[in-house]
């Protein structure tokens, strides 16, 4: 870790609090897959990884890397692009998937394909 | 004095990203169904490609990043091709 | 022209892409990436995309600024929720909105932003009732889900879109 100690103070700091924020948020992103109850509670943790995680530790390579400027730093850049284009995609595909198979077995507890909410567009049909 | 600020930062959310890692292994080995096991993969991915970028910062080795893409792309595709299994590839009815 | 290039602004994307994956810009892979990049915009046109045309930046920019304020302040509330001590961390429930949305890639991003926001998950849209079915994380705060993506983010998609 020789080049390290090369990066200032100014830049060390941010760096160092930017990568313990972004490692600190992905693991109550993790915390939460474990302690919500129902799948779709779950459904929501992992966003706070990609959204918060990625984004914070990202940050923080970019300013010590850009600081240092011993290396490009397109690889963070592309990343970050990625995980927004990515994440909403895999997680309406993968509710979706659920609200399919939990309708296929008549779960009771996710709404069904109603013909009522045609006639009363404020309906609510909670848990 | 910046060196050791660094290297013990590195060193704690190395470990907490690890923790989160047992966190979502939990949920692959347990999740009561299909779908929560799929959710606890996704996040295996993402926190192991965070792992691998915190191993970056570590090295300024460029190759870790490189890893970390590769495994951001996998693990989409991985995931978008176990949803749709769950949607067309079995019988429930 | 237009026959050549159906999709220029794609192309260019594309090839900005390539060069960043590659990172250079030596003239062997520029060529690679230009091939590459309006062949693939050849293949989009089979697709038939509707071509969306973006009417007033000003109104883009407002919309991101929002986008960006609720995934924070999202993020800090489910954040709280997953520490919190209760049993029962939340309460969560499904939620349908009526949308008035006709185009779709306007909807596309109305999904892709409900999905990035902690606290709200897509999950279906039906084109016949106009009904979108979401699932919100914790409803104990009370907010009126349909006015919010009527008046804070479909009005404004509409203003950009349509």
């Amino acid at each position: 870790m020789t080049f390290l100690v090369d990066l200032p103070v100014w830049a060390a700091i941010p760096v160092c609090l930017l990568l313990l924020s972004g490692s600190a948020i992905t693991l109550a992103g993790a915390i939460g897959i474990v302690r919500f109850q129902s799948f779709y509670e779950r459904l929501h943790a992992p966003t706070l990884c990609t959204s918060g995680g990625v984004l914070l530790i990202a940050t923080s390579s970019m300013i010590a890397f850009g600081v240092l400027q011993n290396r490009w730093i397109v690889h963070e850049v592309l990343i970050v692009i990625f995980m927004i284009v990515t994440t909403p995609v895999t997680l309406m595909l993968l509710g979706q998937s659920a609200l399919y198979r939990d309708r296929a077995e008549k779960n009771p507890e996710v709404p069904r394909k109603t013909e009522t909410a045609k006639t009363d567009p404020k309906i609510d049909i909670g848990v | 004095m910046t060196e050791l600020l660094i290297i013990w930062s590195v060193l704690i959310s190395q470990i907490m990203i690890g923790l989160a890692m047992v966190c979502a292994l939990y949920r692959v080995a347990r999740g009561p169904r299909a779908q929560d096991r799929i959710l606890g993969l996704d996040t295996v991915y993402i926190t192991g490609m965070l792992l691998l970028l915190t191993f970056g910062i570590r090295t300024a080795n460029v190759l870790y990043f490189e890893a970390a893409l590769t495994i951001a792309l996998l693990g989409f595709v991985s995931t978008i091709a176990f949803a749709k299994f769950l949607m067309r590839g079995e019988v429930i009815e | 022209m237009r026959y050549w290039f159906p999709y220029p602004v794609l192309s260019l994307l594309l090839l900005g892409f390539w060069l960043l994956v590659n990172q250079s810009v030596s003239p062997g892979q520029i060529l690679l990436g230009t091939v590459l990049s309006v062949s693939l915009s050849w293949a989009m046109v089979n697709l038939e995309p509707s071509k969306p045309r973006l009417r007033r930046p000003g109104a883009a920019l407002r919309l991101a600024g929002f986008v960006v304020r609720d995934i924070a302040q999202s993020n800090i509330a489910v954040l709280g929720a997953v520490l919190s001590r209760r049993k029962r961390p939340v309460q969560s429930a499904f939620v349908m909105v009526e949308l008035q949305l006709q185009d779709d890639n306007a909807i596309a991003l109305l999904a892709c932003i409900l999905t990035t926001t902690p606290g709200t998950a897509w999950l279906e849209y039906d084109r016949q009732t106009r009904m979108l079915l979401i699932h919100v994380l914790d409803t104990a705060d009370g907010k009126d889900w349909q006015s919010i993506v009527t008046h804070r983010y479909e009005r404004l998609l509409r203003e950009i879109f349509e």
